[in-house]
């Protein structure tokens, strides 16, 4: 059984509320945008484990829900464009004992960055990762996504977008994920629980929300959701790989909760183990020169 | 040199894949064990089998500077080699070749010995993999070594594959030595022994020291992604830093490395990688990212030549431009040099060190000719460069932790995750103090000069500290200012043109950004002219010294995958004395 050793274990001395890890800086979302529901959940979600804001870390990249860290009252890291993967991968190398959580847009993750998405998949690299999908570029005023629908009208698809969705879901499961699910902003409670069962998950866990853009995105809306999510039910085993394929390839309704959750060694726990086989007592570079003589 | 007993270079030419570098790496440790000084090259093709490989060795009773502007002796082991290499050889020298391999017509200038190595290893050895072996064994004759040189270095290098192995080698070693022997009776040897075996030295190249200097610097997390020339420095440290408790990891690419790096490094390890130009151009963005958002990186750039792909496994001095303005608008970032192997284990503490202080990107620019530059050193000195840490603050009376202060150096403290009441957003959009997003035009003046105060105040401190003078200015003919690997070929040069009534100084500036402005400028203000000799086609450190400086230097520039050779900067700097 893998250490969950992303969240505190020592008896919280306070039980923090979700508004503890609301920062001073107010959000600079538009009024109605998803992206709102899904920082409600993750304090929630934060609350709900007591996470020691002190020894968290939000990474996130560039794009309208990047701007997240900044709201939250965590270590934060908002760096450029898709690399969330890469810099969160790094702290948690570095640093064992901190929660690492990346926060991010369908661009930033799926398009620049989906590079990185797999590697971290398949390293099983214990981070969280919240992609905030609306489906279209926001931060830029109305483009195509890789996660856009097929015939979908932007300023840069005026004749409906030729190319075909990616779906990130079952990405994740064959490129290696442990833990795989799917939320909605417009659901904050199931949210909440599924990002606390993502931080609580020793290995990579991510979490995709539909967030619409109320700005942007004039078809995938809260009207257009409207009956075309439903929760995945409790006789789902989301040990089972292929069920889970099946359930990421379901549309209209899409359904959301984990699909898919299953254990082995985190990155982290294989650098242990290889340090522990490299233990050398006071290992010296004096003691190095010897090859080179 | 002139009045030492022994100073000649071998040239070993053959087809990659078939163990010329090996060969050339046991010859090499091998007669440093003797207590030779010894100072190599080596290129060769991209491909790992197939194409010609080259191994250049110079051996000396004294400090080597350079790898030489002669071959005295040329051992050939396939045609292509051969054909490439042979005019290099010396009138007199000695050609030694594999007559299974090559045919070689009369040469009456040279020394001929033919000797049939391929068949030796496969019907006397049984094992055509001896074949080096037994190249070793004939060359290690040759020059005048003991066999047991070889044997040491043969059983050290197969002992992990079984006696066995070791024993065929054996064989292998003595049939080369001993075919040799018959045509050598009447010659003197080249080496003429020495003194005295300092056994207080180190046999390595730029790669090696700079990654051993990096553990002995601190460092704790390495990523990477695999690059010719860089990649050694990650295989070197791949089995040593997890004994320290460190991470290497292979990455994606060369932009996810450089992201672990800045995760790593901001979550409050000493982190770094290493590429090469390629993968450098890749990291630029996420460079500009670390000085925006002040965190401490160390980059090396293990430069190789040519542009786009180009030439893999030559070398270069092409990068430069990259290295200092390479970023789009402006932000600080050290540029360092290191001139020899030595200097790699030194400089790359000092890169660490002023990483974590000044907590901005530090790129070290390295190149193939340094980096695979195996060379005697003496023993690195490991109380020499002290050791920084990072500033942290203080938790603040007020609760609020200014992240980004405002200070006379630009240095703000900086916090580490897990220090509590100190958590930061660390963001590369343009912040105020707190880390707030901020557009004002007066925020915006006043942090970028905060983070460009962090190089004035390095360049008032320390980047004199880290320049070179070789030779006496004063009224020299000439003044070389030079960067990087060139210092020794530049310095055995000086001793050359001096001999042909020439005087020469040189400077040498291993921090080139910021550049230490007044010393070069001193240093030009004694010299008759300055020369700016460097391994790229558009002369790029001259021609950022017209722009940082009130001199005019003379260019010497030459992109030609190789490096310089003495003769040839001798040549330049009594052209220059005479123009």
């Amino acid at each position: 059984m893998a250490q969950t050793d992303t969240v505190t274990l020592h008896p919280p001395v306070v039980q923090r509320q979700p508004k503890d890890y609301k920062s001073d800086l107010e959000p600079i979302w538009c009024p109605g945008c998803g992206d709102y529901g899904v920082l409600n959940a993750l304090f929630k979600a934060m609350s709900q484990l007591n996470i020691d804001p002190d020894k968290t870390v939000l990474v996130s990249g560039i794009g309208c829900s990047s701007r997240l860290p900044g709201f939250v009252v965590t270590y934060g890291f908002h760096g450029v464009h898709g690399r969330i993967l890469p810099v969160a991968t790094g702290i948690k190398l570095a640093r064992p004992d901190l929660t690492v959580i990346g926060v991010g847009g369908d661009g930033d993750g799926y398009s620049i960055g989906m590079g990185h998405f797999s590697h971290a998949a398949r390293r099983n690299i214990d981070i969280t990762y919240i992609v905030m999908n609306n489906q279209i570029y926001g931060l830029t005023k109305g483009q195509t996504s890789p996660t856009s629908s097929h015939g979908f009208v932007t300023k840069t698809t005026p004749f409906g977008n030729v190319e075909g969705t990616l779906n990130p879901l079952q990405i994740a499961i064959v490129s290696g994920a442990t833990f795989v699910a799917r939320g909605y902003s417009s659901m904050p409670n199931q949210l909440a629980r599924i990002i606390a069962e993502a931080i609580k998950h020793p290995g990579f866990a991510l979490v995709d929300v539909f967030s619409p853009c109320v700005t942007f995105n004039k078809v995938q809306t809260y009207d257009y959701f409207k009956g075309k999510v439903y929760e995945i039910p409790a006789t789902h085993d989301p040990t089972d790989k292929y069920a889970a394929l099946r359930l990421a390839e379901e549309e209209e309704p899409f359904p959301v909760g984990i699909l898919y959750r299953v254990e082995r060694p985190t990155l982290n726990e294989e650098i242990a183990r290889i340090q522990r086989q490299a233990y050398t007592e006071n290992p010296s570079v004096e003691q190095l020169f010897k090859r080179y003589m | 040199m002139q009045g030492s007993k022994t100073d000649f270079v071998v040239r070993l030419a053959g087809e990659s894949g078939e163990g010329v570098l090996s060969l050339g790496e046991m010859l090499t440790t091998a007669l440093a064990r003797l207590g030779y000084e010894v100072y190599t090259f080596r290129t060769y093709p991209a491909e790992i089998k197939g194409g010609t490989v080259l191994y250049q060795l110079r051996v000396a009773d004294h400090l080597l500077l350079s790898y030489g502007s002669h071959v005295d002796v040329f051992v050939a082991l396939n045609e292509e080699g051969y054909q490439d290499n042979i005019a290099s050889l010396l009138p007199g020298g000695t050609l030694i070749y594999d007559s299974d391999g090559v045919s070689v017509p009369e040469l009456p200038q040279h020394r001929v010995i033919a000797i049939p190595i391929g068949t030796i290893a496969k019907k006397e050895i049984g094992s055509a993999l001896t074949k080096n072996i037994v190249a070793l064994g004939a060359i290690l004759r040759y020059i005048g070594a003991p066999v047991q040189a070889g044997e040491q270095i043969a059983e050290q290098t197969f002992k992990r594959k079984g006696e066995e192995v070791v024993q065929k080698n054996f064989q292998a070693l003595h049939a080369g030595y001993n075919y040799i022997a018959p045509f050598i009776e009447q010659l003197p040897p080249l080496l003429n022994g020495v003194d005295r075996v300092d056994p207080n030295r180190l046999i390595i190249n730029g790669n090696e020291a700079l990654a051993l200097g990096a553990v002995h610097g601190g460092l704790t997390f390495y990523a990477g992604y695999p690059i010719t020339p860089a990649t050694d420095i990650m295989e070197v440290l791949a089995p040593i830093l997890p004994r320290f408790g460190g991470v290497v990891i292979q990455a994606e690419d060369e932009i996810s490395a450089l992201g672990m790096v800045l995760g790593a490094s901001y979550a409050g390890k000493r982190a770094m990688t290493a590429t090469s130009g390629p993968g450098f151009s890749l990291m630029v963005e996420q460079i500009n990212l670390a000085a925006q958002a002040e965190i401490p990186a160390v980059i090396v750039d293990v430069q190789r030549g040519g542009a786009s792909t180009g030439l893999p496994t030559k070398t270069s001095q092409g990068d430069l431009n990259l290295a200092l303005y390479g970023v789009h608008n402006e932000s600080p970032r050290v540029v360092m040099a290191p001139t020899s192997v030595e200097d790699c284990f030194y400089l790359i503490q000092h890169a660490l060190n002023i990483a974590e202080r000044y907590q901005l990107p530090v790129i070290v620019l390295s190149d193939q000719s340094l980096a695979h530059r195996r060379c005697t050193i003496p023993k690195p000195d490991l109380t020499r460069v002290p050791h920084w840490e990072r500033i942290v603050p203080e938790p603040p009376s007020n609760g609020q932790y200014a992240r980004y202060a405002f200070t006379e150096s630009g240095i703000s403290p900086m916090a580490i995750p897990g220090m509590p009441g100190l958590a930061f957003t660390a963001t590369g959009i343009e912040h105020n103090e707190f880390s707030d997003p901020t557009y004002t035009p007066e925020n915006t003046m006043a942090m970028k000069a905060k983070r460009f105060r962090k190089l004035q105040h390095l360049s008032e401190h320390y980047a004199e500290q880290f320049v070179r003078i070789w030779g006496e200015p004063d009224g020299a003919d000439v003044g070389i200012i030079g960067w990087g690997s060139t210092e020794g070929v530049i310095r055995e040069a000086m001793h050359l043109a001096e001999q042909a009534g020439v005087r020469a100084a040189a400077l040498y500036p291993k921090m080139l950004q910021p550049l230490p402005v007044k010393v070069i400028e001193n240093f030009a203000n004694k010299v008759k002219r300055v020369l700016v000799p460097e391994k790229n086609f558009t002369g790029e450190f001259a021609a950022y010294l017209r722009a940082q400086t009130s001199i005019r230097p003379i260019s010497y520039a030459k992109d030609t995958g190789l490096p310089f050779d003495p003769e040839e900067i001798k040549q330049e700097i009594i052209r220059v004395a005479r123009m």
